[in-house]
């Protein structure tokens, strides 16, 4: 490369958890590190920022996205939801309590978008199949638990709803 | 890794677009950037400006004209994996759009993104491949059409010219035409270890398209009998004379094995 492109600065306008949030950054940060560093954000997690862990997968316009292979001015416009989004003020979503009682999680670090991903799931189908779960979650990667029960916590939210 | 600095700007229309791209033929387009991101933030790629073409409207239209359907270059992989008039017109495309990626990667990534990325392994290079589509490339010249078959040159090379932006895609459909499609991975949703889609135009005489073998989609025409040994046979002569990534005989044999079950699905399908 034979100039180096200075930082340009943009102003992007986008919703948060049903919060309108207008705010200036550089094209080439990611929508994960926007979510953390710029809005406070932390329960996006960032892996392998190559889109294969799926731990940055946050929703969309209510739809599960790696907030790591989208730069955050392409967000402009958009309904975003993180985790924080979907955790009640006090205590936990049923989907949540279900990942609990079912010791879906051990270090808790691919959770997060494992309940987003399953809150767009059931949103989309509140009965699914064990293999429409197994399919749903196939992009997300958990090096603990062997997702046996992380596919239970699912299933028995689904029942329970 | 963090991607390196670049300028961006966002496209309104393929007018825009492709001025832009004549101007600054350096610059990459982004669509979904589901190949393209993972890339920059590797630093593989390091380009000083991206146009940003998202915002266009009017490039996620499904329709069809007379014998053939048209797609618009910025529908996503689970809208084609699910649209109702494509899986009533062309079925075999969208099972094949279903198997691109996770559905995180599928919600985001593009068709026009996937078929101009060029990446050996990606389904709907060689689905287009197989059901003889063509692709419309626009530019400030205006537009051109080419086949999908004269299109894939090799390991994400493509016949696209600098400036160009691929727009549009045109489906042939093909009432007397079967199509089955297959394909192996570790997982669902990763690379492809092997995949085909197998043609019949008659009981005899077919067509397979294999990808995720090769530097891209390989389309061999083949004459097949309904003996499944003999069959094997045709697979492995085709296979001869692909130019495979490694010479395993694992990636062989699934490229046998994928062949096989997209002729069966290809049998008992109507369309």
């Amino acid at each position: 490369m034979s100039t180096t492109t200075t930082s340009q600065t943009m102003s992007i306008s986008l919703r948060v958890n049903g919060e309108e949030r207008t705010l200036p950054v550089e094209p080439r940060w990611s929508l994960a590190d926007v979510l953390r560093r710029e809005l406070g954000l932390t329960g996006t997690h960032i892996g392998c920022e190559q889109g294969v862990c799926g731990a940055c997968t946050v929703l969309v316009d209510g739809t599960p996205q790696r907030s790591c292979l989208m730069f955050a001015v392409q967000a402009q416009g958009c309904e975003l939801t993180t985790i924080e989004g979907v955790t009640p003020e006090r205590g936990l979503s049923a989907l949540q309590q279900a990942f609990s009682k079912e010791h879906a999680l051990q270090c808790g670090f691919c959770t997060p978008a494992m309940v987003l991903t399953a809150t767009a799931l059931l949103a989309q189908n509140p009965h699914p199949s064990e293999a429409e779960v197994r399919e749903a979650l196939s992009g997300n990667i958990c090096r603990c638990t062997g997702y046996q029960s992380i596919v239970e916590a699912v299933m028995s939210a689904a029942k329970e709803a | 890794m963090k991607p390196a600095a670049f300028a961006y700007r966002r496209a309104t229309s393929v007018a825009e677009a492709v001025a832009w791209l004549g101007e600054d033929p350096d610059a990459k387009v982004i669509a979904g950037g589901q190949s393209l991101i993972p890339l920059m933030n590797f630093r593989l790629s390091r380009p000083d400006s991206l146009i940003d073409i998202m915002h266009i409207e009017g490039l996620t239209d499904v329709q069809v004209r007379g014998d053939k359907l048209h797609l618009g270059t910025l529908l996503r992989h689970e809208a084609l994996s699910q649209h109702e008039t494509v899986l009533r017109t062309c079925p075999v495309l969208a099972e094949a759009a279903g198997n691109v990626g996770h559905w995180a990667i599928r919600n985001r990534g593009t068709l026009g993104g996937s078929l101009a990325h060029a990446d050996p392994a990606s389904e709907l290079p060689a689905a287009c491949v197989a059901l003889g589509a063509t692709f419309h490339l626009a530019s400030t010249q205006g537009t051109r059409h080419v086949a999908a078959r004269d299109f894939y040159l090799g390991f994400l090379t493509t016949a696209m010219e600098p400036g160009e932006l691929l727009v549009g895609v045109e489906v042939p459909l093909h009432s007397e035409v079967r199509y089955g499609f297959s394909e192996i991975a570790r997982r669902p949703g990763d690379f492809a270890l092997a995949g085909a889609f197998v043609e019949l135009s008659s009981q005899q005489q077919g067509a397979v398209t294999w990808f995720g073998i090769g530097g891209g989609p390989e389309r061999r025409p083949v004459v097949l009998t309904a003996d499944r040994a003999d069959r094997a046979r045709v697979w492995r002569e085709a296979l001869q004379s692909v130019e495979m990534l490694d010479e395993d005989a694992y990636r062989i044999q699934a490229a046998m094995t994928v062949a096989e079950r997209a002729y069966d699905q290809a049998v008992g399908r109507n369309c």
